[in-house]
C-alpha cells in the first residue's frame, strides 16, 4: 500500500516535495509526464548507472565489428576490394572504421534503449505502473510508502500532502 | 567590479617566453643568413616556423571571434562569464595577421619561396602552376587576404567597443546589433575560413596537391585550440582568485565544446585520409606519403593524442569538472594542434630537411608569450564580468546535471 498526493503543476510538486524532505520523509518515487528539472537532487535519486552500460555497450560493438570483418574480410575469405592489400589486417583497417563506428554507435543506442526499457519494465504488454492515469498527461505524483516512514502515521503523511497543494491525496 | 591585475610575476613570464623566442628568431636569422648548405634551407626553416605560429595564433584568435558570434548569434545565456575571456583572446588578431602578411610579403620580396608558386622561373616551367596563376598570384592572394582578415578585425573592434559601453549601461538596440553583426560575421568568417584562409596560407604551398575538406579541417583544430585555450584561461583566472561566477557547470560545458571538437577534428582529419587512401590516385596520396614516410612517428602520434586523449579522458562527466584533468588534457591537446599545424605546413616546405630545434621551440614559445601578453593585457582594460549583458543573470545560475 502506497501513499500518492498528485499535483497540476510540477513546480507546486517540487516545492511539496522539497517540504516533505525537509521534514524528514522519504519521498520514494516522483511520476511526471517530462522531466522535472532537479528533482533527483531533491527526492536523493542514485546516479544513473546507465552511462556506464553503454560505455560497455560500445566498446562490445567496437570489438565485434573489427574481429568480425577481420574474419570475413581477411581471414575467411580475403577479398580485393579496390586493390586494397589484404593480406594483413593493419592494411585495410581505415576502410573498417566507418563500419565500426556505426556498430559502436548501434549497439551502445540498443543496448542502452533496451536496458532502459529491461530496468523499467516497460516492455510492450506490460501492464503500466504509475499510479494515476492522468501522470503521462497534465499530472504529476509523489509517491510516499507510509510502511518505511517511522515518525508519521498515515493520517499525518495524508494531512501534510494536502497542505502542500496536492489536488488529490489517495491510496493504492 | 571585477578587474584583472596583470601581476608583475605573470608579465616576467610572458617576457620569458618572448625572450625565448626573440634567441630563436635571432638564431634563426643567423643561420639563414650563414645559408651553410647553399640550398636556402635555413632561410625557409626561418619562414616556415613563422607562418607557422603565425597562423596558429591568429587562428586562435579568429575562432574565439566565432564562438563569440555563435554564442551571440543562437542567443545563447550560459556563456556571458565567460564572454570577456573571448573578446580577450581575440585580441590577438591583428598582431597574428600582420605575421602572416610578413610572411607574404617576405616571399613577394623573393627572401623566401615557401609558396613556390611565387617563384617566376618555377611557374614558367609547371604547366600546373601556369593554369593555376589567374588564383595563385600574389596580389591577388594579398588583397583577397586583406578583405577578409581587415572583416574580422574590423568586425572585432566593433563587438568590442559595444561590449565595453554596455558596462555603462544597458540599451536593448546595442544588443540587438551585436545579435545582428554576430550573423553577419558568422557568413564573413564561415565562408573564408573553410576556403581561402586555409587554401592561400597554407594549401597553396603545395601547390599541386588540393582537398576539399582541406579548410574545414584546419578550422575545426584552430577551433578546438582556441576553446582549450579558454578553458585554460577560466581556470587559470579562477586559481588566481576570480571569476567568482563561474562554476563547475561553465567549466563542465567547455569541457563538452573541448570533447565534441575534438570528434569534429578527428572526424574531418579521417575523412579526408580515407578517400585520398581508398581512391590512391598519384597526386592526391603525396600528401600523405611525404608525411608518413619523414614524420612518421610525430604525425601518428600528434592523431593519437588530438584524438584518443580527450576522448578517453573527457568522456567522463567528473572529469569535465575537475580542473586538474582538463588542465593536463587541455595542455596536451594544445601541444598536439600546435604540431598539427607544424604538420600542415613544415612537410611541404622542407620536404627531408626538417628538424625541431632551437627554432620550431623557441619561436612557438615566443609566440605564446606574445599571444598571452596581448590576451592578458587586453583583459585588464574591462572587467571581467559583462554584467549588464542583458542575460548575465541566466549565465551565473547556469546548472547542467
Amino acid at each position: 500500500m502506497k501513499l500518492y498526493g498528485l499535483y497540476n503543476d510540477d513546480g507546486v510538486l517540487v516545492d511539496g516535495a522539497k517540504t516533505l524532505v525537509s521534514k524528514g520523509i522519504k519521498v520514494n518515487e516522483v511520476y511526471s509526464p517530462f522531466p522535472i528539472h532537479g528533482i533527483e537532487r531533491i527526492i536523493g535519486v542514485r546516479w544513473t548507472r546507465i552511462a556506464i552500460a553503454g560505455f560497455l555497450y560500445g566498446i562490445t560493438g567496437t570489438t565485434l565489428a573489427l574481429f568480425g570483418m577481420s574474419y570475413f574480410m581477411i581471414q575467411d575469405w580475403p577479398m580485393i576490394i579496390g586493390g586494397k592489400p589484404n593480406f594483413a589486417f593493419i592494411l585495410n583497417v581505415p576502410a573498417f572504421i566507418p563500419i565500426t563506428f556505426e556498430f559502436t554507435v548501434l549497439c551502445a543506442a540498443h543496448g542502452m534503449a533496451l536496458t532502459y526499457f529491461i530496468r523499467n519494465w516497460t516492455l510492450p504488454g506490460v501492464k503500466a505502473k504509475n499510479p494515476h492515469p492522468r501522470t503521462t498527461d497534465d499530472h504529476f505524483a509523489i509517491e510516499l510508502v507510509p510502511e518505511d516512514i517511522k515518525d508519521y502515521s498515515k493520517e499525518d503523511l495524508t494531512s501534510l500532502l494536502k497542505e502542500t497543494g496536492t489536488v488529490e491525496v489517495f491510496e493504492k | 567590479m571585477e578587474q584583472f591585475i596583470f601581476s608583475s610575476k605573470t608579465k616576467r613570464l610572458t617576457y620569458i617566453l618572448m625572450s625565448f623566442g626573440v634567441i630563436a628568431l635571432v638564431y634563426g636569422i643567423f643561420l639563414a643568413v650563414s645559408d651553410v648548405d647553399g640550398a636556402h634551407h635555413s632561410g625557409t626553416r626561418l619562414w616556415t616556423n613563422l607562418l607557422i605560429n603565425g597562423f596558429f595564433f591568429m587562428g586562435i584568435a579568429a575562432s574565439a571571434m566565432f564562438f563569440f558570434a555563435v554564442n551571440y548569434a543562437a542567443e545563447s545565456g550560459w556563456w556571458v562569464v565567460i564572454k570577456r575571456i573571448l573578446e580577450a583572446v581575440g585580441s590577438f588578431l591583428p598582431v597574428g595577421s600582420l605575421v602572416l602578411f610578413i610572411v607574404l610579403f617576405a616571399g613577394v620580396a623573393h627572401q623566401h619561396h615557401i609558396w613556390h608558386w611565387m617563384d617566376a622561373e618555377a611557374v614558367a616551367a609547371d604547366e600546373v602552376l601556369r593554369g593555376k596563376a589567374p588564383y595563385l598570384n600574389w596580389m591577388f592572394m594579398a588583397a583577397r587576404q586583406l578583405i577578409i582578415l581587415g572583416a574580422w578585425i574590423f568586425m572585432w573592434t566593433r563587438f568590442r567597443k559595444r561590449s565595453l559601453e554596455e558596462d555603462l549601461g544597458f540599451e536593448r538596440n546595442r544588443h540587438f546589433k551585436n545579435v545582428r553583426d554576430a550573423a553577419i560575421f558568422l557568413i564573413i568568417f564561415g565562408y573564408p575560413i573553410s576556403t581561402f584562409v586555409p587554401w592561400d596560407w597554407i594549401m597553396s604551398i603545395d601547390a599541386h596537391w588540393f582537398s576539399t575538406l582541406f579548410g574545414w579541417y584546419v578550422f575545426s583544430g584552430l577551433w578546438l585550440s582556441s576553446l582549450v585555450v579558454t578553458t585554460l584561461m577560466v581556470i587559470w583566472l579562477k586559481k588566481q582568485g576570480y571569476m567568482k561566477d563561474v562554476n563547475a557547470s561553465h567549466i563542465q560545458d567547455l569541457g563538452k565544446w573541448v570533447f565534441g571538437v575534438s570528434f569534429l577534428w578527428a572526424y574531418l582529419f579521417f575523412s579526408q585520409f580515407m578517400l585520398i587512401w581508398y581512391s590512391n590516385i598519384p597526386e592526391e596520396v603525396t600528401y600523405f606519403q611525404v608525411r608518413f614516410e619523414e614524420y612518421k612517428y610525430l604525425y601518428w602520434s600528434m592523431f593519437f593524442v588530438n584524438f584518443a586523449f580527450p576522448m578517453i579522458a573527457l568522456m567522463d562527466r567528473d572529469s569535465k569538472r575537475n580542473f586538474r584533468s582538463l588542465t593536463v588534457i587541455g595542455i596536451l591537446i594544445f601541444i598536439g594542434h600546435w604540431v598539427d599545424t607544424y604538420m600542415l605546413i613544415t612537410p611541404a616546405t622542407m620536404k627531408t630537411h626538417s628538424t625541431i630545434g632551437i627554432v620550431e621551440i623557441g619561436l612557438g614559445l615566443g609566440f605564446l608569450g606574445l599571444f598571452l601578453f596581448v590576451v592578458l593585457n587586453t583583459l585588464t582594460k574591462a572587467p571581467l564580468m559583462a554584467k549588464n549583458h542583458p542575460f548575465f543573470e541566466e549565465s551565473v545560475h547556469h546548472e547542467i546535471h
